[in-house]
């Protein structure tokens, strides 16, 4: 029988909650690495039980663990990460030239066929790979050394590569998120990128169709479809069918388009899950309410699944790597909270629970399916 | 032995209590002292000091015999106390927040 695995990454240690795959009763394990922040734990796809997880510290700095049985036990792997060569500048708040300094890693991506292969993306935006397993870690450093790297900016959180997608049917094909620089491609294994950002509009920009320099918040694709990509920008929830050469605005009916999460579900390629958030401003959902809005129409025609979450007096906020989708059937989805609440729905969104209520703040969520 | 405290999350990462005992050869410096620490327990690299530049990182601190020796030479000899282990190098996590 099927099982079900939430990696959660909190701002004071990870959990791995763990159910059947009613996904009626959980069991919650942790916290693991208590007292540091989790910014993304996930498992390789080829070995379930191989899990690579980030754990900083403002204190302590980056230290990447990895548990090969589940997440009973974990090893600290490798943390060097230098950038290739000379790292030269990045534009700061003020526009002026900053040095590129590594802070932390965002995201991890294990590769799709080979447990021994992980991805890092981290702050100041780079992006990282080892191919033994995260014991050492060398820079794919034609993204940081594109022409356009200069001219980059982080946003108000710093300036990370916070999203990675790699595309099932040509796995040298890879997006990356950029905030506040865009979203890339690579149709060459990481030796090389491009900017693909046209059909983005960003007000808040002093060219608001810029080649760079959008704050993209998070981007999704659905492994059948690999062409279509949804995406969370800052302000816009967008979509592309060409693999990036054009975006288009799909907010339709939202209450506001402002939000990170975005993701698909896992047997309709067309249902899209977003939570609106008030502003970027004001980093709560409205109205005190909290909706998860879902389209069933790949876009434009957003309905509020409410059902099962607080309707009144919520102010909290979904962070990008905190929506998740299982593959049984229906779907299972999932999201974390800056209150400490994981909310599952078993039913494709309709209805809704939660299944811890008070953990730290969360930062992350992945979902492994498991046989 | 020289007697190395460390701060809670770094017990836990390295797997060991709140006093690590140290063997160093040669003159006890803040280097030699972290090198042999960073040998014994390799999950400590890059956690104290960057592992490159070995320039401490900006919230860690280093005590001993009521002093803050934090912004000593690396080579600068320990106290004679915590060369012979009577007194412990605190390393601790510095104050931030409210």
């Amino acid at each position: 029988m099927s099982k079900v695995r939430l990696l959660v990454g909190t701002r004071k240690g990870a959990f791995v909650l763990s159910s059947d795959a009613s996904r009626k009763s959980w069991k919650v394990d942790g916290p693991h690495f208590a007292g540091w922040e989790i910014y993304h734990l996930k498992g390789s796809p080829v070995n379930p039980d191989r899990i690579y997880a980030s754990q900083s510290s403002g204190w302590f700095g980056q230290v990447l663990q990895r548990t090969d049985d589940g997440g009973k036990t974990w090893n600290a792997v490798g943390n060097q990460f230098v950038y290739d060569g000379e790292p030269g500048t990045h534009k700061w708040y003020d526009g002026s030239p900053h040095p590129w300094e590594f802070k932390r890693v965002w995201h991890l991506e294990p590769s799709l066929n080979d447990p021994d292969m992980v991805y890092a993306g981290v702050e100041d935006a780079a992006l990282f790979a080892s191919s033994d397993g995260g014991t050492s870690w060398s820079e794919l450093a034609g993204l940081r050394t594109h022409k356009t790297a200069s001219e980059w900016a982080p946003g108000a959180g710093g300036m990370c590569l916070h999203t990675m997608v790699i595309d099932p049917s040509q796995p040298d094909r890879m997006y990356v998120a950029i905030s506040s620089a865009g979203t890339f491609r690579t149709d060459d294994a990481g030796q090389s990128w491009r900017p693909i950002n046209n059909g983005l509009k960003s007000n808040y920009i002093p060219d608001p169709d810029a080649y760079v320099g959008h704050c993209v918040h998070r981007i999704a694709m659905h492994p059948s479809r690999p062409s279509t990509l949804f995406m969370q920008k800052h302000w816009d929830v967008m979509r592309t069918d060409d693999g990036g050469e054009n975006w288009r605005e799909i907010s339709g009916n939202l209450p506001t388009d402002f939000g990170f999460v975005i993701d698909i579900n896992a047997n309709e390629p067309d249902t899209v899950y977003v939570v609106p958030i008030t502003s970027d401003s004001h980093h709560f959902v409205p109205d005190g309410k909290l909706r998860v809005y879902r389209s069933r129409t790949g876009g434009d025609d957003w309905e509020a699944l409410t059902k099962g979450l607080p309707q009144e007096n919520c102010y909290v906020n979904v962070l990008r790597d905190a929506m998740t989708v299982d593959t049984l059937d229906p779907s299972g989805i999932y999201f974390g909270t800056s209150g400490g609440q994981v909310y599952a729905s078993a039913d494709g969104g309709d209805s809704w629970n939660a299944i811890v209520r008070d953990l730290p703040a969360v930062l992350s969520v992945e979902v492994q399916t498991l046989k | 032995m020289i007697q190395v405290v460390l701060p809670k999350n770094l017990q836990i990462l390295a797997g060991v209590g709140r006093v690590v005992e140290l063997e160093v050869s040669g003159e006890a410096t803040q280097r030699s002292v972290l090198d042999a620490l960073e040998a014994s327990h390799p999950a400590l690299l890059g956690t104290l000091r960057d592992a490159q530049t070995k320039k401490r990182r900006s919230m860690i601190r280093f005590f001993a015999c009521e002093e803050d020796l934090s912004d000593e030479s690396l080579d600068a000899p320990l106290p004679n106390e915590v060369a012979t282990g009577k007194e412990p190098l605190l390393i601790i996590g510095a104050i931030a927040g409210g």
